[in-house]
């Protein structure tokens, strides 16, 4: 049976010098590195492949199989890029992790790289960050000064160059074809998938795009087995991964369990919500674009097809909870405002669609909304949905909509109030 | 103004070292704009015409790229630039509150920027409040990954947790006043506007190992598996991360109790035998500007 929460990457968070190197080593750091140099490098995709391990950054894209795809003996340079950019409303998993623990990261793009055959890996880590930024710096710097990055690593022939690069505030480029146009030097515009960037990436050429903790994961696979990641979790979502609780809770944070943990769990754990008396209203399970959920939803296992299955997504495993102070088209127009500030303008759905999404659900909090301005929001939104040209704009529609499906009278009271009827003082962290 | 002769022999050196980090030069246009953010405060024409020769590109396409992302400032910045979260979490947690007592605070009124630039001409493009003396500019952020900290409060990218409107306006007049102030979690010190845009360039001011680990939002699910000895499974049945033994689970619980120490995060408001409720997370680590507001 396996505990309930089970700290691989947050372990040793507590220590004073966790975010270096001596630290690191101390708890067995760079041992899997050593034990993936001796290995065949298709070995090593092979055990994350058999780990069952998904994408850490929110679609749950088997890890294993996008490095499977970069073609070998293509006589070009591959790339690997770890999205740090780190932006989804609610998400604050590889911040901390980057902060606490930069090593471990770096050990996994060190196994990573010498698997996809790359000799160069960026770090793509959103700017806004300047602390992780320092870390991220400083443990590359000891982690050349220590041979497990630069030319001939630990005497196995392989070479590695690592950069920091930072972001310059575009949520866009949390998207990976956008990533990489930024990382090129340009506007962070999305990019025409195919060519997916497993044969064209970063200067047109095999590139894998992997989340922070999806590579920070890597070393205990490596370590400890495949089968020991794929012995925890459920059924199709192997493995354990970071839960971060924000939001009206007694003690919001990251909590480290196996996939499949459910919100009331968590809630429990984290010494239940904020204030007696004020139930769970509304979450998103992992982040902004996935479609709110409610206290309905509080025992649905937290995997990718648990969640799928309750109409919403995984996600970052960010866990946003609002009790019942909480106005919820209050909180739906502030996301699809976020929305609107960071479309990057590319595609006329997202760009037209995000403006005139704000504009009706503005009408809607200020109570001069009508029940076409309701259908009017579905319609935009399902004309944004499926027709956008990324995942940005995908994302757009999903907090209105969402409300609107388990929200529609307390919406339409707003009118029927002129105004909204909640007062947003009894939501603050300092509410009695 | 234009750049010095000196000063630009030491920034074309520092370009040559940026340019050098990539397989092709352009990758280091984000950089190098820090670079020249970090010598005037702002992405100026000079800053914008030294970049295009550095790569060999245009203006116009330095300047496409400079205004596509928020970070970078196109009038002079202030030497402290102060941002609210007012993303949903933390609006709906106290950061709308914060950001309109702030903003008038410093001397304009919250969502009314464009009057209040008529009447001080000090605030930029990107909608910042600066204050008369131009030292700190307050301005609106995005989400900044640290929602389990909210309402968080941002002083040149350096993370201020857990603020409350009072904690946020002694800030500011710390700030102003020239007084210490030390970010939650991050170093000892906090640099200048323009230090920060070093730092982003890719020029460390070795204050990496200063501050805690780890903030004691960070830590809750570890202390928490740590009391009640919870771990992950090992390969071979042991635990995979050497357990604790019972007399260290006991003095790490009483270490919360203990004043903060350099490095060390206190404890996360989880009181020792999971008593979680017995301490409300107003308990928890002390954000560094005193921030008890009951209102």
């Amino acid at each position: 049976m396996t505990d309930t929460l089970t700290p691989v990457l947050t372990a040793f968070w507590d220590e004073p010098d966790s975010f270096m190197i001596d630290g690191y080593r101390r708890h067995h750091g760079y041992e899997a590195l050593q034990k993936a140099l001796a290995m065949e490098p298709d070995d090593v995709i092979a055990a994350v492949k058999g780990s069952v391990l998904r994408g850490r950054g929110g679609a749950g894209f088997p890890t294993g199989m996008k490095w499977s795809f970069i073609p070998q003996n293509d006589g070009k340079p591959h790339y690997l890029t770890v999205n740090a950019d780190e932006s989804e409303p609610g998400t604050c998993k590889d911040i901390p992790l980057m902060m606490a623990n930069p090593h471990v990261l770096i050990e996994g793009i060190i196994i990573t790289c010498y698997a996809i055959r790359a000799s160069h890996a960026f770090i793509y880590v959103r700017g806004e960050v300047l602390h992780v930024i320092r870390r991220l710096q400083h443990a590359v710097a000891q982690a050349y000064e220590a041979g497990y990055i630069g030319k001939d690593i630990l005497g196995s022939g392989f070479d590695l160059d690592v950069v920091v690069h930072a972001g310059a505030g575009a949520y866009i480029c949390g998207e990976e074809t956008a990533l990489l146009t930024s990382l090129e030097g340009y506007r962070g515009l999305p990019r025409n998938r195919p060519p997916f960037p497993a044969v064209e990436g970063l200067y047109a050429s095999p590139t894998v795009i992997n989340n922070v903790e999806s590579i920070s994961s890597v070393p205990s696979i490596i370590a400890n087995g495949s089968d020991w990641f794929s012995g925890l979790g459920t059924e199709k979502s192997k493995g354990y991964g970071i839960f971060s609780l924000s939001g009206h809770v007694k003690n919001p944070g990251q909590y480290e369990a196996p996939l499949g943990i459910t919100l009331r769990e968590l809630i429990d754990l984290a010494g239940g919500m904020l204030r007696p008396g004020h139930p769970l209203k509304f979450w998103t399970p992992g982040g902004s674009s996935t479609p709110l959920l409610t206290h309905e939803h509080l025992d649905i296992p937290l995997d990718f097809e648990g969640v799928g299955a309750a109409g919403s997504m995984l996600g970052t495993r960010a866990l946003q909870l609002f009790d019942d102070t909480t106005c919820v088209l209050r909180a739906a127009l502030r996301w699809t405002e976020f929305y609107q500030h960071e479309s990057c303008g590319k595609c006329t759905p997202c760009r037209e669609g995000s403006y005139w999404l704000v504009r009706a659900i503005e009408r809607l909090e200020q109570g001069e909304g009508t029940d076409e301005d309701l259908e009017t929001i579905l319609d935009v939104g399902s004309n944004i949905m499926g027709r956008a040209f990324c995942a940005l704009g995908d994302a757009v529609p999903v907090p209105i909509s969402s409300a609107i499906k388990y929200f529609r009278d307390e919406i339409i009271l707003h009118s029927k109030n002129g105004g909204c009827p909640f007062d947003p003082a009894a939501s603050t962290a300092w509410a009695v | 103004m234009p750049f010095s002769e000196d000063t630009l022999t030491r920034l074309k050196a520092d370009a040559a070292e940026i340019t050098g980090r990539y397989p092709r030069a352009r990758s280091a246009l984000l950089p190098l704009l820090y670079l020249v953010q970090a010598e005037e405060g702002y992405v100026s024409d000079e800053g914008m015409a030294f970049c295009a020769e550095v790569l060999g590109i245009t203006q116009t396409e330095v300047r496409g790229v400079a205004t596509f992302y928020t970070m970078y400032k196109h009038e002079p910045a202030a030497e402290y630039q102060v941002g609210v979260c007012i993303n949903t979490t933390c609006a709906i947690m106290g950061g709308d509150q914060i950001w309109s007592e702030l903003a008038e605070h410093v001397g304009g009124h919250a969502g009314d920027e464009a009057a209040h630039a008529d009447a001080l001409g000090g605030t930029s493009d990107h909608g910042d409040i600066k204050s008369a003396d131009g030292k700190v500019a307050v301005e609106r952020l995005e989400c900044n990954a640290a929602c389990d900290y909210a309402p968080v409060v941002m002083v040149n990218w350096e993370f201020f947790d857990n603020q409350t409107p009072q904690s946020a306006k002694q800030l500011v007049d710390d700030l102003q006043a020239g007084r210490d102030v030390v970010p939650t979690r991050g170093p000892s010190r906090l640099c200048t506007w323009k230090q920060a845009n070093r730092i982003l360039a890719g020029f460390g001011d070795g204050q990496a190992a200063e501050g805690p680990s780890a903030g004691h939002a960070s830590l809750v699910g570890l202390k928490l598996a740590k009391e009640r000895g919870w771990r992950a499974p090992s390969a071979n049945g042991r635990s995979a991360e050497s357990a604790p033994e019972k007399s260290e689970q006991v003095s790490a619980a009483e270490k919360g109790n203990l004043p903060p120490q350099h490095g060390a995060a206190t404890d996360a408001g989880v009181a020792a035998g999971g008593s979680a409720e017995s301490a409300p997370r107003d308990n928890a680590e002390t954000p560094a500007r005193d921030s008890k507001e009951s209102s």
